[in-house]
This record gives C-alpha cells, sequence and structure tokens, in this order.
C-alpha cells in the first residue's frame, strides 16, 4: 500500500514537471509568434522603445537572454524563493508561492487565484454531490425494471439533458428562480462569512452544472448496474436467501460504482479550472472566469497560474481516484 | 462394458417420502424471437440422502431447471409452470418472499465458477457468515465462529487465517471449498451442485466430489448433481436424469441405466466420448446435427432430426406424436425405476442396444 | 477391458533422422513479480523447466497435465509465439531457438496452432474467408487455384459449407468456429500443428465431430500434432505417445498404452485414478487417490524432486531415508522400462488404476515390477 501511494505522488510528480515544461514554453513561443518582446506578455504593455537600452535591461533582468533551460529553472525556482518582478516603472516582490504578477488587473497572480478558487471549487463540490446523488439514484432504478416505463423516461430525460448546454439551462434556471420568483441572490458570498448566503447563492449554478453530469451519470450507472446484475455473485446473494435490498446496495451497487469512481475522479478534477461557462452565466468570479478574462486580455501570468493549479487538481484526483479504487477493489495490486 | 448385478440403490428407512418433488416443470422465456421452451415438462423425486444427476450438453435446461427450484427466476420475465413440493410447499406457487426463508437455510447452491460466482470485493469469511446470518438470529461473533468451524469442515487448512481473504487469494479447489461451506452452514436438506467441478482440475475434482458425498452423509441432505459429464454421474450419483432439448428423455437409478441405456440420445453420448479406460476399436460416432431450436421445438419426439433410429419406428409416429417417459421392461431388476423418452418398441430398443450400439462403446 | 489399438504406436525407438520435431531441455521463465518497496524482482516465475521430447512425422504427443503445469507455455514455445528461455527446439533438423523472427517465418508454415477458445481466437470483424486466407497473405503467398478458391476447398475439407464464405465468426457455433481454426491452420500444409486444448470448450457430441476431425486430417495430411488437454479420454483416444506434466517439467512420457495400463509415477497414478469413468460398476471398485495440499508455486518449486510435497508414495510408503533422497536430490527423466521415461526415484508400475482390477500379474509374461529401488546413499 505504501509503496502504491509513494508511486502514485512520484508519477503525480513526473506529470507535473511536464505541465510545468509546457507552460513554460509558452512563454517562449509566444512572443516569437506575434513578433513581439516577450515583456509584453509579462507586464501587458512595452514600456520602452525597441532597441533601447532600458527595454534590454528589463530583458536581462527577466532573463529572457539566458538559455532556454536556465530560464526554466529560474522559472520554477522562482514560484519557491520568490522573485521581483518590474514592468519598468513598478517594482513587485513577489513570495512563494510565487506565480508571477498580473500588471492589467495590478495584482499578485496568487492572490487572485486565492480568491477564485473557492468559488470554484464550491461551485464543483456541491454540483458533484447533486449529480452523483442523482445520476446514480436515477440510473439504478433504470437498471432495475429495464424497459420498464421509469427506465425510459430516466433515459429519455437524461438524453434530453445530455444534449441541452449550460448556456441554454443556465439562464432558464435564472430566469425562472432570480428574476421571476425573486427566491435567490445571485452575488457569491462565501461559505465562512455567511452559509446560508453561500448555498442561496450556489444552488442554481450547482444545478445548472449538475443537470448535464447527473444525465452522463444515470446513464453510465444504469449500464454498469446492468452488467452486476448479470453477474453470477448477485445469483449467489440472492441463493443465499437475502433480500432485494441487501443484493442490490450491498452487492450490486458497490460493484457497480466503482468503475463510475475512476470516472468521477477525472471528471471533478478537470472541471475546477474549466466551469467557464457555467461561472459566466451565473457571474461567478472562479477561476473559469479569470482565466477567460486573462485569455481576452492577454494576461499570460494568470493563464499560467490557472492552468498550474487545474493541472495539479487533476492530478491529485487521479491519485485519490487509484488509491480508493485499491481500497474498493481488493483484486488491484498495492 | 460388463453388465451389472442389482442396482446399489440407497434406500433410506427412516424418510421413504420424496423431500423434492417435481411434477410437470415448465420454464419458458418470452423473448423478441418466441417463447424459449428452455425446460418443458420435467418430473423427478428425490429423497434426503440422495444424489441425482442431471445431465445434458449446453442449452439443455439443466441449469434453468436448478435455478427454478431455488426459485430464482422469479421477478424475471420466466414463465414457470407446474409445480416443485419441497416438504410439503409448492415453490412455484410461494412468493419472493416465502422462497427467501428456504433459500440458502433449507436448500442451497453451489455454482460452476467459484471465482465469478464470489463477489470479489468482499472476504469470504464474511461471504460466507453472510449467509449464516440471514437465517440465525446470532452475534457478528458467533457467525463468524461457526464460519471458521466450515471452513475446517470442507478442508480448507488454517480456516481462521483464511476467513479474511478475499476469494481472488485461494487457489481454484479452495475457493469451491469455500463455496461449498457457504451453501451448507445452514445445514440445509437439499444442495443443488451446477457444475460443481467442471472449471477444476481432476484431482481437485476428485476431492470436491468426495467431499460432497462426505457432506451428504453427514447432513443426510439430497444433492442435485448438475453436470455434462457422464463419469462424474457414475461415480457419484444414485439417480440420473438426461436432458435433452428441455425434456427428461431418460431417467432412473444410475445403475440400472450405465447398465441398460434405451433412448438414442444417451446411447449417442456415450458413443461420442472417448474412453479412458479402453482404446475404442472404432472411431467415435458424434451424434449428427446440433441440438435443437428451444423456440421451434421439433415435432414429435424432441431427439427426431439427429436419431438414427427414427426408421425403426411404424408410420413416422417419431415425427408427428410425442412420446411419453414410459417404463422400460428390459431392466435386471423388476423394482429398480427406469423410465425413457422413446417411440421405438422395447424389445428393439434392447435389440438395437445389444447388437448396434454395445460392439461400439 | 478391449485393448486393440486402432493403429501401431509408434514405440519411442525410431531414430534421429526421422524426428520432425526435438525439443531439448527447453526452458520458459516468465520475471516475477515486484515486491517490497525498493522493487527488487520477484524469483522468475518457472513454467517450462527442462522439457524434452520428440516427435515423428504423422505422430501425435499428447501433454496431459493440470492447468498451471506449464504445458500450454510448452506449446508456445514450440511453436516460437512466445521465445524460450533456454534450450533447443530442432525442427526437421533445423534450431529454431537460432533463427531470427526473419529467418523464422517461412518456418511457421510448417507449424501452426489451435487454440482452446473458438471465440476469442477469431476476430469479429472478419469475414471466415479473410480469416482462413490469411496465412496466404501474412506469407505473401498465391496458392494456384486463387484464395478464394483454395479457401473454399479448406472450409469443405473441414466440413464447413464453402457458401459461407462470407459469413462472420458470431454466425457460427462452437464446433464450426473450432472448424475454422482448423482450416486456417491448414491452409500453408503445414507438417505439425500444435493444439492447445482444441476441444475442452466444446459439448461431448460436438467435440467428437472435431476430434475425428483431426484424426482424418493427420491422415490425409500425415500431419504431426501435439495435442495439449487436460482432458486423459480425449488424450488416450488420439495420442501415439503422452507426456505428463507437473511444475513445468514432464514427470513421465511413455506409448499411450504404457501409460494408461502401465503407469509409474505416482503423479500419473494420482491424475488416472482421479477421472471418472461412465461406468458404475467400475467406479464402485476403483481407488480413488486423493492428493493433498496445492499445487506449489512455479517461482518457488520444491527441492529434489518437484512432486514430493504432494506425492501419497512420499507420505504413505516410503522410509526416513528414502524421503531423505526424495527431499534433495532431484530425480532424472529416464528410462525405467524400455521406452517408458519417468521422473521419480520410486516408480512401480500400477495397472489396476483404471478398471479398478487387481493388477493382472503375469499377463503376456510379463510381471508387473514393484518398485525398482535406487540405491540410496
Amino acid at each position: 500500500m505504501f509503496r502504491f501511494i509513494v508511486g502514485r505522488l512520484l508519477g503525480a510528480v513526473v506529470v507535473l514537471f511536464f505541465v510545468s515544461v509546457v507552460t513554460f514554453l509558452i512563454f517562449q513561443i509566444a512572443p516569437l509568434l506575434s513578433h513581439t518582446s516577450p515583456v509584453y506578455f509579462y507586464t501587458g504593455k512595452v514600456p520602452f522603445a525597441a532597441g533601447s537600452p532600458a527595454l534590454k535591461a528589463l530583458i536581462h533582468q527577466y532573463g529572457f537572454d539566458l538559455p532556454v533551460p536556465v530560464q526554466y529553472w529560474q522559472y520554477v525556482s522562482g514560484i519557491f524563493t520568490g522573485r521581483t518582478i518590474s514592468d519598468g516603472t513598478t517594482v513587485i516582490h513577489c513570495t512563494f508561492p510565487c506565480l508571477g504578477y498580473s500588471f492589467r488587473q495590478n495584482e499578485l497572480v496568487s492572490s487572485l487565484l486565492t480568491e477564485a478558487a473557492p468559488v470554484s471549487i464550491s461551485l464543483c463540490v456541491g454540483a458533484a454531490v447533486l449529480w452523483l446523488v442523482g445520476g446514480v439514484l436515477v440510473g439504478t432504478v433504470s437498471a432495475l425494471r429495464p424497459g420498464s416505463i421509469v427506465d425510459r423516461a430516466g433515459m429519455g430525460l437524461s438524453l434530453g439533458a445530455v444534449s441541452l448546454p449550460i448556456f441554454f439551462t443556465g439562464p432558464l434556471l435564472l430566469l425562472v428562480f432570480e428574476y421571476q420568483l425573486g427566491w435567490i441572490n445571485e452575488n457569491y458570498v462565501p461559505i465562512t462569512q455567511d452559509p446560508l448566503g453561500w448555498l442561496g447563492s450556489m444552488i442554481l449554478p450547482w444545478f445548472a452544472l449538475a443537470f448535464l453530469f447527473a444525465a452522463l451519470y444515470a446513464r453510465l450507472t444504469r449500464s454498469n448496474m446492468l452488467e452486476t446484475l448479470g453477474e453470477d455473485y448477485m445469483r449467489t446473494a440472492r441463493a443465499k436467501g437475502l433480500d432485494r435490498r441487501t443484493v442490490i446496495v450491498k452487492h450490486g451497487l458497490r460493484a457497480a460504482l466503482t468503475p463510475i469512481v475512476t470516472i468521477f475522479g477525472i471528471d471533478f478534477g478537470t472541471l475546477i479550472g474549466s466551469t467557464v461557462i457555467t461561472e459566466t452565466v451565473f457571474n461567478l468570479r472562479g477561476l473559469g472566469y479569470l482565466s477567460i478574462t486573462a485569455i481576452s486580455q492577454q494576461d499570460l501570468p494568470i493563464i499560467l497560474g490557472v492552468t498550474l493549479v487545474a493541472a495539479v487538481a487533476l492530478v491529485v484526483a487521479n491519485v485519490l481516484v487509484d488509491i480508493t479504487y485499491a481500497f474498493i477493489d481488493p483484486r488491484v495490486a498495492l | 462394458m460388463t453388465d451389472t448385478q442389482a442396482p446399489p440403490v440407497r434406500t433410506p428407512e427412516s424418510n421413504d417420502e420424496a423431500l423434492l418433488r417435481v411434477e410437470d416443470l415448465r420454464v419458458h422465456f418470452p423473448t423478441g424471437d418466441g417463447l424459449v421452451k428452455s425446460v418443458d415438462g420435467l418430473s423427478f423425486s428425490l429423497r434426503r440422502g440422495e444424489i441425482l444427476g442431471i445431465v445434458g450438453e449446453s442449452g439443455s435446461g439443466k441449469s434453468v431447471t436448478s435455478q427454478a427450484i431455488l426459485g430464482l427466476h422469479k421477478g424475471s420475465k420466466a414463465r414457470v409452470s407446474g409445480s416443485i413440493w419441497f416438504e410439503g410447499t409448492d415453490l412455484v406457487a410461494a412468493s419472493e418472499h416465502e422462497m427467501r426463508a428456504f433459500r440458502g437455510d433449507q436448500m442451497a447452491m453451489i455454482f460452476q465458477d467459484p471465482l465469478s460466482a464470489m463477489h470479489p470485493f468482499f472476504k469470504i469469511g464474511d461471504q460466507i457468515a453472510e449467509a449464516y446470518l440471514v437465517h440465525n438470529k446470532v452475534s457478528k461473533r458467533d457467525a463468524r465462529q461457526r464460519t471458521i468451524e466450515m471452513l475446517q469442515k470442507v478442508g480448507i487448512p488454517n480456516a481462521a487465517g483464511r476467513y479474511d481473504d478475499y476469494p481472488h487469494q485461494l487457489s481454484g479447489g479452495m475457493r469451491q471449498r469455500a463455496m461449498i461451506a457457504m451453501a451448507l452452514i445452514c445445514r440445509p436438506k437439499l444442495l443443488i451442485a451446477d457444475e460443481p467441478t467442471t472449471a477444476l482440475d481432476v484431482t481437485v475434482q476428485a476431492q470436491i466430489l468426495e467431499l460432497i458425498k462426505d457432506l451428504r452423509d453427514e447432513l443426510d441432505s439430497a444433492v442435485i448433481l448438475i453436470t455434462h459429464d457422464l463419469g462424474v454421474v457414475a461415480e457419484t450419483c444414485d439417480q440420473v436424469v438426461v436432458m435433452y432439448g428441455g425434456q427428461a428423455v431418460e431417467q432412473g437409478s444410475v445403475a440400472e441405466l450405465f447398465a441398460q441405456p434405451e433412448m438414442p440420445y444417451t446411447w449417442g453420448l456415450l458413443a461420442s466420448m472417448p474412453r479412458m479406460d479402453r482404446v475404442r476399436s472404432t472411431r467415435l460416432m458424434p451424434i449428427p446435427g446440433s441440438p435443437p431450436s428451444l423456440i421451434n421445438v421439433p415435432n414429435g419426439c424432441v431427439f427426431n432430426p439427429r436419431c438414427r433410429f427414427s426408421d425403426r419406428v411404424p408410420g413416422r409416429k417419431c415425427f408427428t406424436e410425442h412420446p411419453e417417459l414410459s417404463p422400460t421392461t428390459g431392466s435386471a431388476s423388476p423394482l429398480a425405476v427406469h423410465e425413457v423418452r422413446c417411440h421405438i418398441p422395447a424389445e428393439e430398443r434392447q435389440q438395437i442396444l445389444l447388437t448396434e450400439i454395445r460392439p461400439t462403446l | 477391458m478391449t485393448t486393440t489399438a486402432p493403429r501401431p504406436a509408434p514405440a519411442g525407438a525410431t531414430t534421429t533422422s526421422e524426428k520432425l520435431l526435438e525439443v531439448e531441455a527447453i526452458q520458459k521463465y516468465f520475471p516475477g513479480r515486484r515486491s517490497g518497496i525498493a522493487g527488487q524482482k520477484g524469483n522468475p516465475i518457472r513454467a517450462v523447466d527442462g522439457v524434452s521430447f520428440s516427435l515423428a512425422a504423422g505422430e501425435t504427443l499428447g501433454l496431459v497435465g493440470e492447468s498451471g503445469c506449464g504445458k500450454s507455455t510448452t506449446g508456445r514455445a514450440v511453436s516460437k509465439l512466445i521465445e524460450p528461455t533456454g534450450g533447443t527446439i530442432r525442427f526437421e533438423g533445423r534450431d529454431l531457438t537460432k533463427l531470427s523472427p526473419r529467418q523464422m517465418r517461412p518456418m511457421r508454415r510448417q507449424m501452426q496452432m489451435i487454440f482452446q477458445d473458438p471465440y476469442s481466437s477469431l476476430n469479429p470483424r472478419h469475414t471466415i474467408g479473410t480469416i482462413v486466407g490469411s496465412p496466404f497473405r501474412i506469407q505473401g503467398e498465391k496458392p494456384k487455384a486463387g484464395v478464394k478458391r483454395t479457401v473454399q476447398d479448406l472450409m469443405a475439407r473441414v466440413g464447413l459449407n464453402p457458401e459461407h464464405y462470407n459469413r462472420y465468426p458470431h454466425e457460427f457455433s462452437g464446433g464450426q468456429r473450432q472448424r475454422i481454426g482448423i482450416a486456417r491452420a491448414l491452409a500453408l500444409q503445414p507438417k505439425l500443428i500444435v493444439c492447445d486444448e482444441p476441444v475442452s470448450a466444446l459439448d461431448v457430441s460436438v467435440q467428437a465431430q472435431v476430434v475425428n476431425l483431426l484424426e482424418d486430417l493427420q491422415q490425409e495430411f500425415g500431419l504431426a500434432y501435439v495435442f495439449i488437454a487436460h482432458d486423459l479420454s480425449v488424450v488416450r483416444h488420439i495420442s501415439d505417445r503422452v507426456a505428463v506434466m507437473y511444475l513445468g517439467k514432464i514427470m513421465e512420457i511413455t506409448d499411450r498404452d504404457a501409460l494408461y495400463e502401465r503407469p509409474m509415477h505416482p503423479y500419473t497414478h494420482a491424475l488416472l485414478s482421479a477421472v471418472p469413468i461412465p461406468d458404475p460398476a467400475i467406479e464402485s471398485r476403483r481407488e480413488r487417490i486423493l492428493l493433498t495440499g496445492d499445487l506449489p508455486s512455479p517461482s518457488d518449486p520444491p527441492s529434489g524432486c518437484v512432486f514430493h510435497t504432494r506425492c501419497p508414495k512420499f507420505k504413505n510408503e516410503l522410509s526416513d531415508s528414502e524421503r531423505d533422497h526424495c527431499r534433495t536430490v532431484e530425480p532424472v527423466l529416464e528410462d525405467k522400462r524400455p521406452g517408458q521415461s519417468v521422473y521419480c526415484h520410486f516408480p512401480q508400475v500400477r495397472s489396476d488404476l483404471i478398471d479398478g482390477a487387481p493388477a493382472a500379474a503375469g499377463a503376456a509374461g510379463e510381471s508387473p515390477i514393484r518398485t525398482t529401488r535406487p540405491r540410496v546413499a
């Protein structure tokens, strides 16, 4: 077990290394493609005339004149040891975790991220709970009576839900519950300040996001459950004289949900940094919103920061999935 | 083959009443292609302490029969009719709720592949104890104790240590022993073993069959042994039912049926088997054709499309009239029960067996 | 008991020059599982550990043993589907283990393989015509009569309807699929076919059809078979000689009739006694030798004789000094009777295991020898 976890963590480090290399290379390639000074992508402007000594000094300060591997090392070590950043007029000192400074927003990337991350995490965790419960419930009920009205209704509904995009369901929910009924307050409130307000602000985005995933998970649960119901050990469980509920919940669901754990981990990990549409529709200042703003402003430090955070989330989720899987299924060799 | 004398049928004096009586059992599955008649009019009875073999090839309906006895078709689309009398209760009419009290307690089942028949995520000990806990109001500690005793009884070494193993950690033979422990933990009166040794090696098969016989003696249970292997039947069983196309085509005591087989399908089975105890003087004689469709069952005798002897029956009776299961006349002992479903006249059957079949076996 | 052999069994006395296949001390070790935090390699799994046998053209060698004994791995190594770890395989005098994959290619047409599972060994997306004709494509060969014609002839030969050329595997029954596999193996007119449990998944009546087909094809094309099976009845029916394997080694190898009627190795005894015979009269008088314990791990085989941990004779009959001998000295597979090689220090002829009759002594002036005791130090 210990060896297994250590192995997975080492694997995670390798993945993060590659992510950091790729993000770093974007810094190298973007100026070449757009024929602008690399300084532009850091500061959002080119403060000095091309070829002027001041610009050269700035370039030197960023280390753009150094060999690429050395630049990479400075970038990575800078995250831990901190760096001094300047656009020629303002000088910023950033400490660990130093992911850079956005001159557009006049804010350290790390503090932007710490503001945005709780919003995204609130959104994703809440939606995940909803879609898991809803999807598994609908899928299981459908699988128990394949071909029945309940099954067809459930699967029809989920097919509809899969085909409806969030930018349709989101505004619809807003229209009904907020503008018409006035039940719900739109502005995000951190859970630490006002749990009820937090709930009120998140409930619509949760449903909008969960709707799509619940549909996918219902279909997945149904097919896994149907397969599990045909397994020999389910017959054994009945042959022991167990009642139907024990057979289905204890023996069936446990096996049917195991593959879903894997998919859930990946879905959840991916989602953390990419709930752009949901956040935009509901005006939530989460990671997705942050990155989409940064993209439109060509604010590279923020884009890189979000990318790194999203990658870490995905990698961590994967490690957790593997460990969970090993606990659920004793056949997985540790 | 040498003829045998009076069959060594077990006759328990204490309990002459049949424990299980299956009468005209039919299990039909509606499908998109039509009604699949998996079991179509099967009758047999079984006393305590007896081992009944049900033998047949894939699709003959033998496994479906065993599941019908346990009521496992309840809640599915299968249509079950006829009756299965178990100590005065008709299991066909019983509700799923009533059946649950029988399953695992009065009657239990072991399956062909113990690896897939045990839940991969649970410890074998817990799976066995679960079977005990459903039917007995005891503490988990007592159930664990009982499980360990049972594991010892079925010959698993270091039973207490094995309790916490998962199915994949045991060898095939040990897994099947654990499965048997699970089936017998409530001391059932009826044990159904569905191809219990097919997935196992011969030396392990010998151990498992021996174990089943020992436990039968100890619990005085009745056993239904479903198999495709006539050798296993000859070794283990007292009674045998030969199934083909969902019907019993020949049934009787093992000694009688092997000494004097009378149904052309049984002959076909015997003639197509290579023998370990001798080298055949001729080639194997496969049964021509393929098993019948269970949707469009042939008119008349279910075996007629593959039977070499239907021309011996006057007037195409084999193709028009469904033969009844009727007692044979050629048996060595007048007491022996031996029935066969065949239109060929009894004397002619014995003649064919003597002159045409015997020499080729 | 009638023991008229339908065809003369070639005794083990054929000379080297006539041998089609000579396998000498082949080994196949698989890397052991890693264990421990640093991931040290475990002991290698000795799936096949020094197996030697030979096969004449047109002959059938049965390879029997229980699951995990290495019989399938032996078959795969012999046909070079997997690379043996050691030993030599001489096919018509050429050492296959020294050939490069390129040099091996033309040799492959001489030796083909049939597998147990007719469901998984056929590509479900290819038609029967494509499957049976694939060896021609792989070998880059154009048969004179054209591929389609040749394939249809092959199909007819194995008892399939040539009109089904364009059908897919799922449209066939298990027995028919096995025929497809046989047709594919026959396409390049091989001299040797390694049959890995070819009839184990089939019902008795279908099994008989396939066994008969294999026999007919052998007669017609002079094929040699290595017939791997766990079913001792089928092996007795089809083989000329039989090798019994246990834990990657051959325990006993001899003529078919000698093996079934005068087996000498205690493991052969246990195997034969365990197979039920469809005759209750015989069954009631047979002795059953039950083996105890589980198969030892092939990555950590017992010292001395690999069978001693489960050997009934070791347990019940031998003296302490004899047991020591079994535990410490590994026996050699050698002739204990003419043409009967046995891997055992204390072999013993037993002829009562199959039909339960007490050993018929003096039959054909040949008294069954009791133990031939080696000198024990």
